[in-house]
């Protein structure tokens, strides 16, 4: 269509600018950030800026940390990460799916720079992989979710049908269905992570078509916005949304970065960097969950409890058996769980998800 | 009326969903057709939303907020006539850096509002008809952006074709050379279409933080200005087209969220894709007619006005 070369025209021009303001060097070690969103988004960008500012906080004047925010996935990312090593940064942080192969193919000409990249699975001498176990979250929120509704329907806003999503909203299905065999999980893809007049457009058709739960996987608080003015309940993503619904909701989960990313500057300034891969969850402190609404009764929040303490002295597993797939075939047999090769590659819904896979 | 329960809450989301694009279509048709094009649409709808609703906090006055939307909105025109107009830069060039400069712009004036919700601005509240069945809250409940975006079609319908000022806007839109050898003033008349286009994508932008999503969040217009741009081509020029194609636009981008949330076997991203594609065949197919297209598309569009020449 007409608008989208101009686009990524435009998304270039904004990238050459913003790579000139940053490009001004000093005697520092520099750390670079490639950001998929802005990094006021509320959400997910704006997570990883806290951590980017924690790594400045920690290491103060021995760095100097840059950032380039809203970088299309794809093409425009490889020059915008090319162009980041270029300039002599030591390390980089490359913080979406969309970047991996753009972050491996810069990372095998610039072999003195490290390269971390953010939920991808493809690594190489220089570049690391890290992730949130962000379904340990969901795992939490969905025993929530199955006690708190009455209409006994969760409506969830995706973004992109890929295993990291499919597996939050499997974890939200088989804790919700734990705790109330009744529980449907509907699901509406925007195809975006981030465009919140859509986000909520999705929200309002889930509330419409019975939901009083709003989960999310996209990067905006509208959800949560639209739960609050219809009165239904929501759940925060990435960072705590109560500003944009205050009475909504019900928790929020927090993508905590920082920790990971001061380590990982710190090896990569001492020499003692490794490439290796990052999957850490709620022990780790790499997600946690924000304050429980104060409406939320006193055994929900205690079960909520004893969940996420379960997870983290693993004694409860999110994806152990027995359950079943969508069809009602079993996916994995009572006494077994799955490894995290399967979750990483995770392309079918469990069994009380409604509609079809995207594939 | 329980069977037709859904249509109601589907119809109102769907309105919020095109109101954006109407203005913005509407606005950049105008310019369009004295002969500008002006692909800045997406930075002044952004910068108009920031305005907005800084404003709106500040103030609690949101027809105030509205206005000072209009106002940066046709600020940023006026800039970017000043450069296109009097400077004679490239105008496609100087669109696309005016979105940019837009993103940037609104990112720096909302960094601190980043996080603090308005109040949406208020619907219509008639009583006795806006509590009417079905009709009562999509005629009478809707908020005055809404109503205003569709008197400002009707508006600037009449004014193209029905007044003596429109007919001089589409001379100099369609032969600048001609219309200043009768003694119209090119650049003035164009300086005021560019900032008319500015105003009403800002009350475009306006509608999006406190109405659509009544919030700032960075860049959340998304692209919309580009769609709107895009309609305008579709639609022809005709002002009544770009509303249908707005709502067009707007109506299946809600209908194939409802469909999946109701569990539609068909794959997301071919839903994802509908508006796009329905809309485009929609209007290709109403204003297939060649001749009907040459008519209305403004023949000067794109092109430098050099006086002396």
């Amino acid at each position: 269509m007409k608008f989208k070369p101009l686009v990524s025209l435009a998304g270039a021009v904004a990238v050459v600018g913003s790579l000139l303001a940053a490009g001004t060097a000093s005697a520092e070690d520099k750390v670079g950030f490639v950001y998929v969103g802005p990094v006021g988004d509320h959400g997910w960008t704006y997570r990883h800026d806290i951590g980017r500012q924690a790594v400045q906080n920690a290491l103060g004047d021995k760095v100097k940390t840059t950032f380039v925010e809203s970088v299309k996935e794809g093409p425009d990312s490889e020059r915008v990460i090319r162009q980041m090593a270029a300039q002599g940064h030591k390390i980089i942080f490359t913080t979406s799916f969309g970047f991996m192969n753009p972050t491996l193919k810069v990372a095998k000409q610039f072999p003195n720079v490290k390269f971390e990249h953010a939920t991808g699975y493809k690594r190489s001498k220089n570049v690391s992989t890290y992730s949130g176990r962000f379904y340990e979250g969901r795992y939490v929120i969905g025993k929530i979710a199955g006690k708190m509704t009455k209409s006994n329907v969760i409506g969830y806003v995706g973004s992109f049908p890929i295993p990291e999503v499919v597996r939050g909203i499997n974890a939200v299905a088989l804790a919700a269905k734990s705790v109330n065999p009744n529980i449907q999980i509907k699901v509406a893809w925007v195809n975006t992570w981030y465009d919140p007049g859509k986000e909520g457009d999705a929200a309002k058709a889930l509330i419409d078509q019975g939901a009083d739960i709003i989960l999310q996987h996209t990067d905006s608080p509208a959800p949560l916005q639209v739960a609050e003015s219809r009165g239904v309940w929501a759940v925060g993503q990435a960072s705590d949304m109560h500003h944009f619904a205050p009475k909504a909701q019900l928790t929020a989960i927090i993508d905590n970065w920082d920790k990971y990313y001061v380590e990982r500057t710190k090896a990569a300034l001492d020499g003692s960097w490794k490439s290796g891969d990052t999957w850490a969850g709620l022990k780790s402190g790499m997600v946690e969950l924000s304050k429980y609404n104060e409406a939320i009764p006193a055994d929900v929040v205690k079960l909520a409890e004893e969940t996420r303490k379960g997870i983290i002295d693993g004694s409860i597993k999110p994806f152990a058996g027995p359950f079943n797939k969508q069809d009602g075939t079993e996916a994995v047999a009572a006494g077994k769980e799955l490894d995290d090769g399967a979750l990483l590659g995770m392309d079918w819904y469990v069994e009380g998800v409604q509609g079809k896979l995207p594939k | 009326m329980s069977e037709f329960d859904w249509i109601v809450p589907v119809i109102l989301t769907v309105i919020t969903a095109a109101t954006p694009l109407v203005f913005a279509g509407i606005g950049e048709l105008v310019t369009e057709k004295s002969g500008v094009l002006n692909l800045g649409v997406e930075g002044m709808m952004v910068v108009g939303a920031v305005a907005a609703f800084v404003t709106a906090t500040l103030t609690q006055n949101y027809f105030l907020a509205v206005a000072v939307a209009a106002l940066a909105g046709a600020f940023m025109a006026f800039l970017f006539g000043i450069l296109t107009l009097s400077l004679m830069a490239n105008q496609v060039a100087t669109g696309l850096a005016l979105t940019l400069f837009g993103v940037g712009l609104s990112a720096l004036i909302g960094q601190d509002f980043v996080g603090t919700p308005v109040d949406a601005i208020a619907k219509l509240d008639i009583p006795v008809l806006t509590d009417l069945p079905v009709i009562g809250p999509i005629l009478f409940g809707q908020d005055p952006l809404v109503y205003l975006s569709l008197v400002m079609v009707a508006g600037v319908s009449w004014f193209l074709y029905r007044t003596k000022a429109g007919l001089v806007l589409r001379a100099v839109g369609d032969s600048h050379d001609a219309a200043h050898s009768i003694g119209y003033s090119v650049i003035g008349i164009r300086y005021l279409a560019v900032m008319f286009g500015g105003a009403m994508s800002g009350i475009g932008g306006a509608y999006l933080s406190l109405a659509y999503t009544p919030m700032w969040a960075e860049n959340m217009t998304a692209g919309r200005g580009w769609i709107a741009l895009a309609l305008i081509v579709f639609a022809t020029w005709k002002p009544g087209l770009v509303l249908v194609g707005a709502y067009m636009f707007g109506g299946i981008t809600i209908l194939q969220l409802h469909a999946q949330a109701a569990g539609l076997d068909l794959p997301s991203q071919i839903l994802s894709m509908l508006p796009y594609l329905a809309t485009v065949i929609v209007l290709v197919l109403i204003s297939k007619d060649e001749s009907r297209i040459r008519k209305h598309a403004p023949a000067c569009i794109g092109k430098i006005f050099h006086p002396a020449a």
